[in-house]
């Protein structure tokens, strides 16, 4: 491969740190710190004392208890219900399949009906399942604290409700998310007819309104040539995991015969995984999109042209384009100001490109009387305002500064939260009412191209939860009923045929709806409000000032995920950083400003200041400083509390993505930042990646296999043919080219192997516990590195160096290649780990599994075990579901399918990057992939043999410009 | 025993041609004088002073051992500083260090008597205790090592129901079985050489209590000529026995490493480098020890400076030998070609963990090398010094072979370093105490020189003075 170049690959180009472990511990990661306290000593001394003699025994309740003799119908226990239902992404439905075991939800999956979704799912799809069972849920209904029950909600709602009938609702007002639910609209639309005068609004600090009218849905699997504008399509987007799918069979490439790749191009101003995936990326800060976008539009449309620094890569954008004419997609991202995005839209008509590659999206009525939230705030803070409701959502902590949300909030004289954790808006409330989790409520919701769906529950409310159809039946004045029955009501109203009930029932075994009319709304009175958030002007201040940039965090979002420790601890991208929010610069600024990662730095804003540590992020753009949205919370639940810093307080109303005029200043502190790890450049080739560009794959298919220097295979010490694999022979295949690096895999193997959250303190001694991680490594200048993506599970190497050296036999092949851990056997002399040259192992150093609460218990997977202290683990291929599909096959008395085995990893990633299954069968998909020239083994020239392989990633660069 | 007789002869100390000492005894020795001067210390009912200091602070560093275990046993071995990547870390580094200090009680005492070097006679009994004690050091760290410890067990080849058995190929559990023989064959060696000497502290007992408990052990040693042909044939064959041993467990503790495939372990030249190693730091530890137990207890007579003096020079020989080592891995490294070799190199010289492998090199290399001067060698206290250098030296490198290879290896997403915890510490300078505790216990309670050997370089005066 590049042996004879300089260092090719190489993670970031600072050097090492020692990371300062404070004494921080995380609740909801499971373990305190290490440490004797001197209580903790005396407690030791005195029990040991008190324990003596003490005998225990158990006893069995009282109450006459009853065996499970008469089965419910469909349930038989040990073996795993499957659910249709449906998540949501900024409002809009994602559809999932979610397994249930013994009326426990305890994976979630994507639904393959599912325009949206494909099988696929988002990283919060998998962590929804953990917010389930989040016992710092808000569990009963409070007002200031003290329990109350719903009937006590009711009637103060009434009171209240009454009172503002008198004026017909012109104090009344309704703050509510972005609403895909037709049949949430229906009753909202309802709610507000009945209090003329009331008005509602939409919140979504990550709103999309900056589209308008622009909003499209773009089929990806059309297009040859993309640009993306600061749009991270593949990851932060309601039709992401559909996008990934389309843009990577765009990518996929197995044989040269008939290979084909499409090209994209990426403008951003921070590292997006949409822009890790371009062949041709730069960044820019997000303020000179438009002139790029601007520049684009004039050169397709033979425009005159003012010289750009980015003057190449716009030439080649510009010249790709116009020859993919009907198949090319430009899109820019939400946080780019309304004329960036109807500049788009002219440039995709001038392409050709609508009804092609770019689709309209499915029209939608919103109730009238929308009023935008700088509105509402005047309102509020004239006290004009009786009667607040507000529908889940954390407005006091999210909603832009300059409004001061929270002191208009106060001159509300009745002010109703409905969230499913007490947090910032909830203390500020006078009731919070506890929201149902999605997976314990019916509902309905619609997906980003209008596919409706009915969200089924799973589970009965774990708490005295009230979801927002039943909050939305009282404010219409009815007594609650259950949320089936209003949802049903609406569909079966707009459906009256007399087959409804069959198609309903089709419909929610499908998990999306074909055959039913949607309930829908009409316009009443021309709407007010201009659609949400205020217009981005760009500030006239020279470029060389630093520009602020909010973005939203990839992994709590707006900070609605902050108390969810899967997602904590979910390594971000490109800095692998957990438990921790940092503002992000480019390496260039790190050199002006004399700032490594870690200091803590002031950041004033337009008069404001707020402290946060930095971390020097390669491929960020240089005068950009980006922070992330979603954390400092103080109420939130004892994950996510005081976690990171809150970037919301720089957040002004006409600065919601992103604005010049910002001031840093060192402070001279340092701030631990836990990163899973650590950054340094490669000295060598050493046979982890291969790559090269798809000319160079056309023209010799295989020169990512001719730098492999592999020993003969039957270079062992041992019997090279030891195991005949006369059955099965599983594999897997990972696909470099097509893994877009989104962390998916990581998160669904963990929700389905029962992988503990260790906390910050023990990811910084490198004890993390994920069996895929994913391996992100940069190439070329840090300014503007190439970026390539690797998921590493273990190998299950046929010569496995862990095999050997365990001296209780705890780690041994099976008869079918896999390479097993017996929990049972194992006493912990963590050799097999030292030994493992791809440090797959993870090590129980503690018990992490101890101090779950009851209802975290619930989670855990059936069919793995639960690992206990002093034990190695680490991917197994999912062989519960292996052994699954083979107590099914023998019962059927076949071979089990190619495709019948999907481990959790392949089964989740949108990209469909990991294939499993029998390389023993010719014509199965693995052994297909295996037989492709992309083939590589990872470390192959340790002789290994790994049963994981590799395919090298291919770049598609235009051969105009010169690769970044 | 005709102590006129023999005092007359005792030559006078003498420089040998090639510059040291040549005697083995001090002049004027009879076989009283040797019997009251090593006999005495067991039997007499008070301790020196600092007897007492240094007893309780080993004592006190015992406790301390016993909580950090007791800790470690509580919450599980994440009290440390391992992770993944270094998996292994102090106590690894521990385990490995005191089998080397194991080492030299062996070589002095079986190498040594079947190659008929008399200068062993006033240390083997001393650097024999060294070597249990050092053993049983090394023996607890793999257990508590282990993420469960309670299942040690399985390790051993018992008759379990399942008919399960340990996993013959894994270097560990060839550990399990040399370190055991090892143990054993050291105990049996340094008890059967024990056996007389405990008879002459019985026969002097002045009390009851003490004939009684020095009598039980003494096994009913009569002094006959039936029982010394006996005891002179078992002896040897012990040795013959434990010769070997002293080369195989190091050996075989290398292979810990040498059979994993981690760039910094997976070399050819470790056995005999770790023999030479483990020989080297058991000399050092045994100066350690030598060197104030003489000045406190007066035995300068009976440990002559010519003991010392060959002492350093085997200290020096294995250091050279050592040496080559060092200079043979980075060799075979930049040889080899090898990308993952030459960076381990590069990584343990100049990586973040540099500071360590240059101490090494100063403690290990440059501070024996002084050794070649005579004078540094005769000096009770600068030997003393040397020999802590190389005894800090030869943990750094076990620490620069476990850590330094682990923390970076193949594949570099995966690397990491290691900082030990303060449980780390407590569990290295507890086993210290441990150690110290068991040989201030035996230095009170056992005739610490072989008094039948000392006797019989009196009584065959010519032995203690070959050149």
């Amino acid at each position: 491969m590049n042996s004879s170049e300089e260092p090719h690959f190489w993670r970031a180009p600072i050097g090492d740190w020692k990371l300062e472990v404070e004494n921080e511990f995380h609740p909801g990661a499971s373990e305190p710190p290490n440490e004797v306290s001197r209580r903790e000593f005396l407690r030791l001394a005195g029990a040991s004392v008190a324990f003596a003699g003490f005998t225990g025994c158990t006893r069995q309740p009282i109450e006459k208890i009853v065996p499970y003799v008469r089965q419910p119908e469909e349930i038989i226990p040990g073996k795993p219900l499957r659910f249709a239902t449906a998540t949501q992404f900024g409002g809009f439905a994602q559809g999932l399949l979610v397994t249930s075991h013994e009326g426990r939800p305890t994976k979630i999956e994507g639904n393959p009906n599912h325009p949206a979704s494909l099988g696929a799912t988002t990283i919060w799809a998998q962590a929804d399942v953990l917010d389930l069972y989040d016992p710092d849920r808000a569990q009963t209904v409070t007002t200031s604290g003290t329990i109350k029950t719903k009937e006590d909600l009711w009637e103060a709602l009434n009171l209240a409700l009454s009172a503002v009938q008198s004026n017909s609702g012109a104090s009344f007002r309704i703050l509510a998310q972005p609403i895909s639910s037709p049949t949430v609209l229906a009753q909202l639309d309802d709610a507000l007819r009945k209090f003329p005068a009331a008005r509602w609004c939409v919140w979504d600090p990550l709103n999309r309104d900056n589209f308008g009218s622009n909003e499209v849905l773009c089929d990806f699997a059309k297009a040859n040539v993309i640009v993306a504008l600061d749009s991270d399509f593949l990851y932060a987007h309601p039709f992401a995991p559909r996008y990934a799918r389309d843009f990577a069979n765009g990518r996929r490439v197995i044989e040269p015969s008939g290979a084909r790749m499409n090209r994209l191009y990426a403008a951003e101003p921070t590292p997006t995984i949409t822009g890790s995936n371009a062949d041709h990326r730069i960044a820019v800060g997000g303020r000179e999109i438009l002139e790029l976008a601007q520049e684009i539009a004039a050169e397709i449309g033979g425009g005159l042209l003012i010289p750009n620094a980015n003057q190449n890569w716009i030439d080649a954008v510009v010249a790709d384009l116009k020859a993919h004419r009907g198949a090319s997609i430009v899109i820019a991202g939400e946080t780019q100001p309304p004329e960036v995005h109807s500049l788009v839209a002219q440039i995709n008509r001038a392409l050709g490109n609508p009804g092609k590659t770019i689709l309209p999206v499915a029209a939608r009525t919103l109730p009238s009387n929308r009023i935008d939230l700088s509105e509402l705030v005047n309102e509020m803070q004239e006290g004009a305002i009786e009667l607040l409701v507000i529908l889940g959502g954390d407005p006091a902590y999210d909603a832009p500064v300059d409004l001061n949300f929270r002191d208009a909030l106060e001159k509300v004289k009745l002010r109703i939260h409905h969230s499913v954790h007490f947090n910032e808006t909830s203390r500020q409330s006078h009731w919070h009412v506890p929201a149902t989790h999605f997976l314990e409520s019916w509902g309905d919701s619609c997906a980003f191209d209008g596919t409706a769906s009915i969200v089924q529950p799973l589970i009965e409310p774990m708490y005295s939860g009230i979801s927002t159809h039943e909050l939305l039946d009282a404010l219409n004045g009815n007594s609650p009923r259950p949320a089936y029955e209003i949802v049903r009501e609406r569909w079966q109203k707009a459906n009256p045929s007399g087959d409804f009930e069959l198609k309903w029932r089709r419909s929610l075994s499908a998990g999306l709806i074909a055959e039913l009319v949607a309930p829908s709304i009409q316009p009443f009175s021309t709407e007010t409000g201009s659609g949400g958030g205020a217009a981005k002007e760009k500030d006239a201040g020279s470029v060389a000032n630093l520009e602020i940039l909010f973005r939203s965090d990839v992994n709590v979002l707006d900070g609605r995920y902050a108390n969810n420790a899967w997602l904590q601890e979910l390594p971000r991208q490109f800095s692998k950083l957990v438990w921790d929010n940092a503002a992000l610069i480019s390496p260039k600024l790190a050199t002006r400003e004399k700032l490594e990662t870690g200091d803590v730095v002031n950041f004033s804003f337009r008069g404001r200041t707020i402290k946060a540590p930095v971390w020097i992020q390669p491929g960020q753009a240089d005068n950009t400083v980006t922070l992330p949205l979603g954390y400092g919370r103080d109420v939130v639940g004892r994950v996510g509390r005081n976690v990171g810093f809150n970037a919301y307080l720089l957040r002004e109303s006409d600065a919601l993505w992103f604005a010049d005029g910002l001031t840093i200043r060192k402070t001279g502190d340092k701030y631990s930042l836990v990163s899973t790890q650590q950054h340094h450049s490669i000295e060598a080739d050493r046979g982890i990646l291969h790559d090269g560009t798809f000319d160079q794959f056309t023209s010799d298919s295989h020169f990512a296999q001719k730098g492999e220097q592999l020993p003969p295979l039957e270079e062992t010490l041992y019997q090279p043919n030891e195991f005949p694999y006369k059955g099965y022979k599983w594999a897997m295949v990972v696909d470099l080219n097509t893994c877009i690096g989104c962390h998916a895999c990581t998160i669904a193997c963990q929700a389905e192997n029962n992988i503990p959250v260790v906390g910050k303190q023990q990811v910084a001694v490198h004890r993390e516990m994920h069996w895929i991680r994913l391996d992100t490594y940069h190439s070329g200048n840090a300014d503007n590195p190439a970026f390539t993506h690797q998921p590493v599970p273990c190998m299950h190497c046929e010569m496995a160096p862990c095999e050997l050296v365990c001296p209780v036999g705890a780690t041994v092949h099976d008869n079918e290649g896999l390479n097993l851990q017996v929990y049972n056997r194992c006493v912990g002399t963590r050799y097999c780990s030292n030994n493992c040259p791809y440090k797959v192992r993870r090590f129980n150093f503690l018990e992490y599994n101890n101090g779950l609460s009851a209802s975290e218990k619930l989670l855990k997977n059936p069919d793995v075990t639960v690992r206990s202290r002093g034990v190695m683990e680490k991917c197994t291929y999912c062989l519960q579901r292996i052994n699954a599909a083979r107590i099914h096959s023998e019962l059927e008395q076949r071979k089990i399918r190619d495709g019948e085995i999907v481990p959790a990893c392949a089964q989740v990633c949108p990209a469909e990057a990991i294939t499993f299954g029998d390389m023993n069968d010719p014509q199965s998909r693995v052994a297909r992939l295996k037989r492709s020239p992309l083939n590589y083994w990872m470390l192959g020239q340790l002789n290994t043999q790994p049963r994981t392989s590799y395919f090298a990633k291919l770049r598609n660069p235009n051969s105009k410009l010169k690769t970044s | 025993m005709k102590d006129a007789e023999a005092k007359s002869i005792i030559p006078d100390s003498k420089i040998s041609p090639l510059g040291y000492p040549t005697n083995l005894l001090e002049p004027g020795q009879t076989y009283e004088s040797v019997n009251r001067t090593i006999a005495e210390i067991p039997l007499r009912l008070s301790a020196p002073k600092s007897w007492w200091i240094g007893a309780i602070i080993a004592f006190l560093l015992l406790m301390m051992f016993l909580f950090a275990i007791a800790w470690l046993f509580i919450k599980g071995i994440g009290v440390w500083g391992v992770n993944i990547p270094v998996a292994w870390g102090f106590a690894i580094v521990n385990f490995v260090w005191w089998v080397g200090i194991a080492h030299a009680g062996t070589f002095i005492s079986a190498i040594l008597l079947l190659l008929f070097q008399h200068w062993r006679t006033a240390i083997n009994r001393f650097t024999e205790a060294m070597t249990l004690f050092a053993v049983s050091c090394a023996g607890l760290m793999p257990l508590l090592h282990l993420g469960r410890p309670w299942v040690f067990y399985w390790l051993f080849p018992y008759p379990e129901t399942m008919g399960v058995w340990p996993q013959f190929r894994s270097p560990l559990v060839w550990d399990v079985f040399a370190v055991g023989t090892y143990f054993t064959v050291s105990l049996l060696f340094w008890y059967l050489g024990l056996v007389p000497d405990l008879a002459t502290v019985r026969d002097r007992a002045p009390r009851l209590w003490q004939k009684k408990i020095y009598g039980i052990f003494a096994l009913g040693w009569r002094n006959s000529a039936a029982h010394w042909q006996r005891h002179q044939i078992a002896y040897l064959l012990l040795a013959g026995l434990a010769t070997p041993l002293v080369l195989s467990v190091h050996s075989v503790v290398s292979l810990d490493f040498a059979v994993a495939i981690v760039p910094g372990w997976h070399s050819t030249i470790f056995p005999p480098y770790f023999v030479a190693g483990a020989i080297y730091s058991g000399f050092a530890m045994s100066l350690n020890i030598i060197i104030p137990v003489r000045k406190v207890y007066h035995l300068e007579h009976l440990i002559t400076p010519r003991y010392l003096n060959n002492m350093a020079n085997i200290m020096l020989v294995n250091g050279m030998i050592v040496a080559y080592g060092y200079f043979i891995e980075a060799f075979m490294a930049y040889y080899s070609g090898d990308i993952f070799e030459r960076y381990m190199m590069f990584n343990r010289a100049f990586g973040p963990y540099g500071w360590i492998f240059w101490s090494l090199m100063l403690c290990n290399v440059l501070v024996p090398q002084t050794l070649w001067s005579a004078r540094i060698r005769r000096n009770p206290l600068t030997l003393f010094i040397v020999a802590l250098f190389i005894n800090i030296g030869m943990w750094i490198e076990r620490f620069v072979i476990v850590v330094t290879s682990l923390n970076r290896d193949f594949t570099p997403s995966a690397w990491a370093m290691f900082f030990p915890t303060r449980w780390d510490w407590m569990i290295l300078f507890g086993s210290v105490g441990l150690f110290l505790t068991l040989l201030f216990l035996f230095v009170r309670l056992v005739p610490m020189i072989s008094i039948s050997e000392t006797r019989e370089l009196v009584a065959e005066p010519q032995r203690a003075n070959v050149p």
